[in-house]
């Protein structure tokens, strides 16, 4: 469990920074700037954030349609990833990506994806690709409950325990595939049991508990850079929103009331705050001064995106092919 | 230069270049001991260690997508894919994510992938192992589409194909594997993009690819016989296409058939009779008149086979008809 105050204060900052940033994507999505979807992760944060607090920036990535909290967590400059959303040049991808696809290689982020299950056999690659260089870096896939039953999970899994690769397989379990509950899509509703399947150990974590993703994500990379091979994580979590930004209700049609408010009182971020007063390890103006900082961040960055030049259309044409 | 089959000089330049480039990997089911379906990688495996030959189990999703996770973190490699129908069970990684990743990465995610396959009918695959499916990927920006017709140019483009920055489908057919043909020796690289007339002739152009090359070939040479001289033009890629080669001709004959394997409806070769009508039209003198399977699955048994899938009475009578002839 960590114990370094500092850490924990970062993680809690950038908890925040996440928050911060999907609240502002869904207001610029409300306002018309941005175009087709956003999938927020507000509510599970914690997992992002926990794992990859292990991380080191040439440690690869890759992510899902609801990839806001991992790209931030991984490192990304929510500028550059503000102005991805709202179609600039400064963007990540120059504006050709959106939401669902940033990328940031230079970060170790290979890509979002709006492909669901798309991203295992990727990052099961870039484990290939580290363990042919003969490095120890190590490769995180975060992917949602609702792709856990793709195909994919399996034929990854399957190839990253035979060869023992570096890659952590972290579930963000929130859930819900969309609309439809995990209970109406797997015989088997703990995902982690899975793991014993392909010979590799595998964990459920409180995914809100950002200490408790953390620990359980630091000895996976442990396991992972000694060349010990792959670990399923599966994180319980919950997304307070919707699917996307124009799911009914925040998801009112196929969930409860009472359990949506259940989860939004297990908040990861108001009981890290919760931990660290507790702890005596950050006094009350410190927080306020982090939650300040965070959203003064985002709004600049909100800002950078809406004052940046927009591609020219025949820009369209370029980076088809290398 | 020495002669060999098509298996061989694929062989050769797998190992060539696997010798040249000390990360590049190869990924795909059965091609390590066993050597793959067709002997392509036969002792590979011993030469270059498990690490560098990666025999998968069955899993075309992950042959792929693992080939583009390695390839984007700089692991060039070569993917292979036991038949061109298998594609099917790894279409998401090769449409959604292999040929856009690049795009949508806005340039900055480079995939030099390519992915080995074969197609075609007249061994009595049937229906699951037999297809042409090249204009499939021809319809997806963002992959090259390559088909060699001979050995020499097998080696020429694979060579290319491998040191390319872009993910290349590169479709070998069956029925070419033991052919036999002349093969540089060294450094051979046959560009991308450029497309070879096999067979000169003033009278009507053949636009062809892969085994029908062959089948178009022997159908020039009878021709002639009757004073009909085919100017056979081997595409070689799809995708780059050599449109230039191909208007060159027209301009001088006036007359095109346009022969591929795969289904005529939805094949390639609507494609390029478009473009042809687009940018020569005032040359042509007859329709352009296009060759290819009959629009079912291929079927098992024999003279079932051999009767949808076009050979060279079918060209023959195609240059025929856009010369007027009966």
């Amino acid at each position: 469990m960590a114990s370094d105050a500092a850490l924990i204060v970062a993680m809690y900052e950038r908890m925040l920074v996440i928050r911060q940033f999907e609240e502002q994507a869904i207001a610029l999505f409300e306002r018309g700037h941005i175009r087709g979807n956003v999938h927020p992760c507000i509510g599970q944060e914690a997992v992002s954030v926990g794992v990859c607090a292990n991380l080191r920036r040439d440690d690869y990535m890759t992510s899902t349609h609801r990839g806001h909290g991992n790209c931030l967590a991984k490192g990304a400059d929510p500028k550059r990833m503000m102005a991805e959303l709202l179609g600039r040049k400064t963007g990540y991808c120059k504006g050709k990506g959106g939401s669902m696809h940033i990328a940031d290689f230079d970060g170790g982020n290979l890509g979002a994806n709006g492909i669901v299950g798309g991203g295992f056999p990727i990052a099961t690659g870039a484990g290939i690709g580290i363990q042919n260089r003969g490095t120890d870096q190590v490769v995180v896939c975060f992917f949602g409950d609702g792709a856990a039953n793709q195909g994919t999970f399996h034929e990854s899994l399957n190839l990253a325990a035979l060869w023992k690769l570096p890659v952590l397989y972290v579930c963000e379990n929130n859930q819900y595939a969309l609309s439809t509950p995990l209970r109406e899509s797997v015989g088997l509703p703990e995902l982690s049991e899975r793991a014993r399947g392909y010979g590799i150990p595998g964990a459920r974590v409180d995914g809100n508990d950002v200490l408790a993703v953390h620990a359980a994500a630091a000895e996976a990379v442990r396991r992972a850079r000694a060349g010990e091979g792959p670990t399923l994580l599966d994180c319980l979590t919950y997304r307070f929103f919707g699917h996307f930004t124009g799911d009914k209700g925040h998801g009112i049609t196929y969930r409860t009331k009472q359990e949506m408010e259940e989860w939004r009182n297990r908040c990861p971020i108001a009981r890290l705050r919760r931990h660290l007063l507790g702890a005596a390890m950050a006094t009350d103006a410190q927080l306020e001064k982090i939650e300040t900082q965070a959203q003064a961040l985002i709004a600049a960055a909100a800002q950078y995106g809406l004052d940046s030049p927009w591609p020219s259309p025949e820009e369209a044409l370029e980076d088809v092919f290398a | 230069m020495p002669e060999m089959t098509f298996v061989d000089a694929l062989r050769l330049t797998l190992e060539q270049e696997m010798q040249r480039d000390p990360s590049l990997m190869l990924i795909g089911e059965d091609i390590g001991r066993y050597g793959g379906i067709f002997g392509v990688t036969r002792g590979l495996l011993d030469q270059f260690g498990p690490k560098r030959v990666r025999s998968t189990p069955i899993s075309e999703s992950t042959i792929i997508g693992a080939a583009l996770g390695a390839a984007m973190t700089g692991i060039r490699t070569v993917a292979e894919l036991m038949y061109v129908d298998f594609t099917t069970c790894a279409m998401d990684q090769i449409v959604n994510q292999t040929a856009k990743m690049h795009y949508m990465s806005g340039g900055k995610l480079k995939v030099p992938l390519v992915i080995r396959t074969h197609e075609g009918g007249g061994r009595g695959n049937a229906a699951q192992h037999s297809q042409c499916l090249e204009a499939w990927f021809l319809h997806v920006p963002g992959l090259k589409v390559v088909l060699p017709s001979t050995p020499g140019d097998a080696k020429g483009l694979l060579t290319a194909a491998i040191r390319d920055d872009n993910p290349v489908l590169f479709i070998e057919h069956k029925l070419l594997y033991s052919t036999k043909g002349q093969v540089p020796e060294g450094e051979h690289v046959v560009p991308l993009g450029r497309a070879e007339i096999k067979r000169a002739g003033r009278d009507v152009t053949i636009v062809t690819i892969s085994h029908t090359v062959l089948k178009a070939l022997r159908a020039a040479a009878r021709l002639a016989a009757e004073g009909i001289e085919a100017e056979v033009i081997d595409l070689r890629t799809l995708a780059p296409l050599d449109l230039g080669c191909v208007l060159d001709s027209v301009r001088r004959t006036n007359r095109v058939v346009i022969a591929h394997e795969a289904c005529r409806r939805g094949g390639f070769g609507g494609e390029l009779a478009a473009q042809i009508q687009e940018e020569a039209f005032d040359f042509l003198d007859a329709p352009i008149q296009r060759v290819g399977a009959l629009d079912v699955p291929i079927p098992y048994s024999k003279p079932m086979e051999e009767y949808v899938i076009p050979d060279e009475e079918w060209i023959i009578a195609a240059a025929k008809r856009a010369l007027g002839k009966k």
